[in-house]
């Protein structure tokens, strides 16, 4: 649960007070016309004064427009403003869903969409499956008497920090033809890859760069959950001279499991918006190797000569519904965590 | 404690760092691999993006490239205006010479020496090896700051990331104490939709939010980029679950003494929950300063990019200029180190207790 008991380091402090003036005058002179309203309306419906500007927010910037959404999903052409689109129907999700075999994009008469969503599918699979198990092998050796724990958590943390296009930049100089890695095949006598020229490789280093960047974060959390188990559980088994590998099986890993599912369905919801890093880093090419759901919407809407925001607006539901069946579970699962 | 100098099982007790132990378990070599190793694969490529953005664009080219920054080394040489280049000749007898070129023809190159510029020498290409020192290209930081947009960007970057910051701050902190503070009727429903808005992200509803941001006429303006994602449900979440903390009492006996609820609430609330302001703070810093796919979609002119969108604009170009790109990448990293430097702990803290980003 949100609950931080540590007080802010000096540096911190320095900041907050070069910030802090002008805004205590600020927040003065608001004084004057709030406490003006409160004798209007009276303290009782305070609250409701204090939850306006963020509620106001809200709704116009994600409710309205998630109703929106819907009723652009109905229409068609390319007009932006609702009012001058002809309405159409469920036949935008008809277009959609218009297949012949499910499991082949191609027979599909929007292949882009399903080449997103089977691109996205593959994608998910390898980066969430490597990315908890590599998350936890490092929470792990985290968690062990090792010197200096806070140099090497920093060590794996930090890319999380980076942005995704300085992430895929960083990376792209290193896959470029002639970057250091065909430097170093070369060097070891092997030939020079075409890493952006192959399909595979490209969904390689999507899910590899992806990875590099993200893991630190689910690191994070699992070595919290790991220390969070109480040691003389541990201290019994070595009394009982249990091996280090079933300690491991019994108590370490069934003590993480609700961690661990929040991290899984984390990583799902992450994963299924991936879109930044591996746009930058590889287009979506070659081809359409790389090109995920997120990027479909995107291109569909904004970049494709026609804009055709209704159909975007129909990928952005099942997009949508996908993610609501995700976030129901992980609340779900937080549940559990943190009710035990 | 086993006596480190003398046992020979702590040798073991020693690597695995695990005191008090003497047998070496096969985990205790894993884990310094397996450390050692992550710092190779997390530190190297940032290593080598800064290296790299020191090289000369005919530095960035040499495959296989040199590990450091080098550039040529010249010298005035009598009788010649320009200085020429110099390289480490091996002669025909075997012995190595230091020799300037005049100019390269085809396959020889007419060389001179610097102490005796009277003869000139007649050297096949394949003798010669460059004289080289490490060198460091500034320009390619100086020139895309005064040239390119670049200084623009940067400065959009610090607008949107420090207003939106301050925006975020002020609307979730209201919120939040709205919430904690009062007992009223639909208080629960009321979190349960915040809640609920963490449901639908940015990707969700990319049309709409840009008809919106159309129809308030704040396309290609700063704004279109701080309004939309001001609203979080992680902040007021945050920072509620802080604020469920304070003492009733002490709120209490501030409207005893006829304080405004403004008062109480930027005064008696907000200097308490700063540790939980400060984590959103940093959180709200981080996902606006590398905020990437909306401002993508509402920016499209060059004056308004953020160092992100002109960064991915400029790499996406015909002729990639990698050098002038891998100098702004650094510039971009530059400020996300420093906060990590000095809030490491704090963020980490932060999110292992939150677990989110």
């Amino acid at each position: 649960m949100p609950h931080v008991d540590k007080t802010p380091v000096n540096t911190g402090e320095m900041l907050q007070n070069v910030v802090a003036w002008p805004i205590r005058i600020l927040f003065k002179l608001l004084d004057y016309p709030i406490s003006a309203i409160q004798r209007l309306i009276g303290i009782r419906r305070m609250p409701w004064l204090f939850l306006l500007p963020n509620l106001a927010f809200f709704g116009m910037f994600v409710i309205v427009p998630l109703f929106m959404n819907f009723a652009y999903s109905l229409t068609g052409g390319t007009e932006l403003f609702l009012r001058d689109r002809p309405l159409t129907g469920t036949e935008q999700y008809g277009f959609l869903f218009d297949c012949e075999n499910y499991a082949d994009p191609v027979s599909c008469r929007e292949d882009r969409f399903w080449k997103g969503i089977f691109n996205t599918s593959v994608f998910i699979f390898f980066q969430v499956s490597f990315m908890v198990l590599f998350s936890l092998i490092t929470a792990l050796v985290l968690n062990r008497e090792i010197r200096a724990r806070g140099f090497w958590r920093a060590v794996f943390f930090f890319p999380v920090l980076l942005s995704p296009v300085v992430v895929a930049l960083i990376w792209k100089w290193i896959l470029l033809r002639d970057g250091i890695l065909n430097a170093f095949l070369i060097s070891i006598g092997l030939d020079r890859i075409l890493f952006f020229v192959s399909p595979e490789w490209a969904m390689f280093w999507a899910v590899f760069v992806s990875i590099w960047a993200h893991m630190g974060f689910y690191t994070l959390i699992l070595l919290a959950g790991l220390q969070a188990i109480q040691p003389d559980l541990y201290e019994a088994a070595e009394m009982d001279g249990t091996s280090k590998e079933r300690v491991f099986f019994r108590i370490t890993l069934p003590l993480l499991w609700p961690n661990m599912l929040v991290v899984i369905v984390l990583a799902l919801i992450k994963g299924v918006q991936v879109f930044d890093e591996v746009y930058v880093l590889t287009g979506g090419g070659p081809g359409t190797a790389t090109q995920f759901i997120v990027q479909y919407i995107y291109n569909t809407a904004f970049t494709n000569q026609v804009q055709n925001f209704g159909l975007a607006s129909a990928a952005s539901m099942v997009l949508g519904v996908v993610l609501f069946v995700l976030t129901l579970t992980q609340l779900a699962a937080t549940r559990r965590r943190d009710n035990g | 404690m086993v006596d480190a100098t003398q046992s020979p099982r702590s040798v073991g007790a020693l690597l695995g760092a695990r005191r008090g132990r003497g047998k070496l378990h096969w985990t205790d070599v894993f884990t310094y691999g397996y450390l050692g190793f992550g710092l190779f694969l997390m530190f190297a490529p940032v290593v080598w993006l800064v290296l790299s953005s020191f090289k000369t664009p005919a530095g960035l080219q040499e495959f296989p490239p040199t590990f450091l920054p080098l550039g040529q080394i010249t010298a005035e040489v009598e009788g010649y205006d320009e200085p020429l280049l110099l390289f480490d000749v091996t002669m025909e007898d075997g012995t190595v010479q230091q020799l300037a070129q005049v100019r390269r023809i085809g396959i020889m190159a007419q060389m001179v020496d610097p102490e005796n510029p009277g003869e000139r020498l007649q050297i096949p290409i394949a003798a010669r090896e460059p004289v080289r020192e490490m060198r460091m290209a500034w320009e390619n930081y100086r020139d895309p700051l005064e040239r390119f947009n670049f200084m623009r960007y940067l400065w959009n970057s610090v607008i949107v990331t420090f207003s939106a910051t301050m925006v975020t701050l002020l609307i979730n902190s209201m919120a939040a104490y709205g919430l904690s503070i009062y007992e009223f009727r639909g208080r629960n429903a009321i979190m349960l939709f915040v809640i609920g808005t963490l449901m639908i992200p940015i990707t969700v509803i990319l049309v709409p939010v840009y008809l919106v941001v159309t129809n308030l006429g704040m396309i290609n303006s700063l704004w279109a980029v701080i309004l939309p994602g001001a609203a979080t449900p992680t902040g007021v979440f945050l920072l509620r679950q802080y604020m469920l903390t304070i003492p009733r009492d002490l709120i209490e006996a501030a409207r005893m003494d006829k304080a405004s609820e403004w008062q109480i609430y930027w005064r008696v609330v907000m200097p308490l929950a700063m540790p939980a302001v400060a984590v959103l703070a940093i959180f709200s810093i981080m996902w606006r300063w590398n905020e990437f796919l909306w401002p993508l979609i509402v920016l499209n002119r060059s004056e308004v990019y953020t160092l992100q969108v002109g960064l991915n604009a400029f790499q996406g170009e015909l002729d990639v200029q990698w050098h002038y790109i891998l100098a702004m990448t650094v510039v971009t990293l530059i400020p996300v180190v420093i906060v990590f430097a000095f809030l490491q702990r704090f963020i980490t803290t932060g999110i292992a207790s939150s677990g989110m980003k």
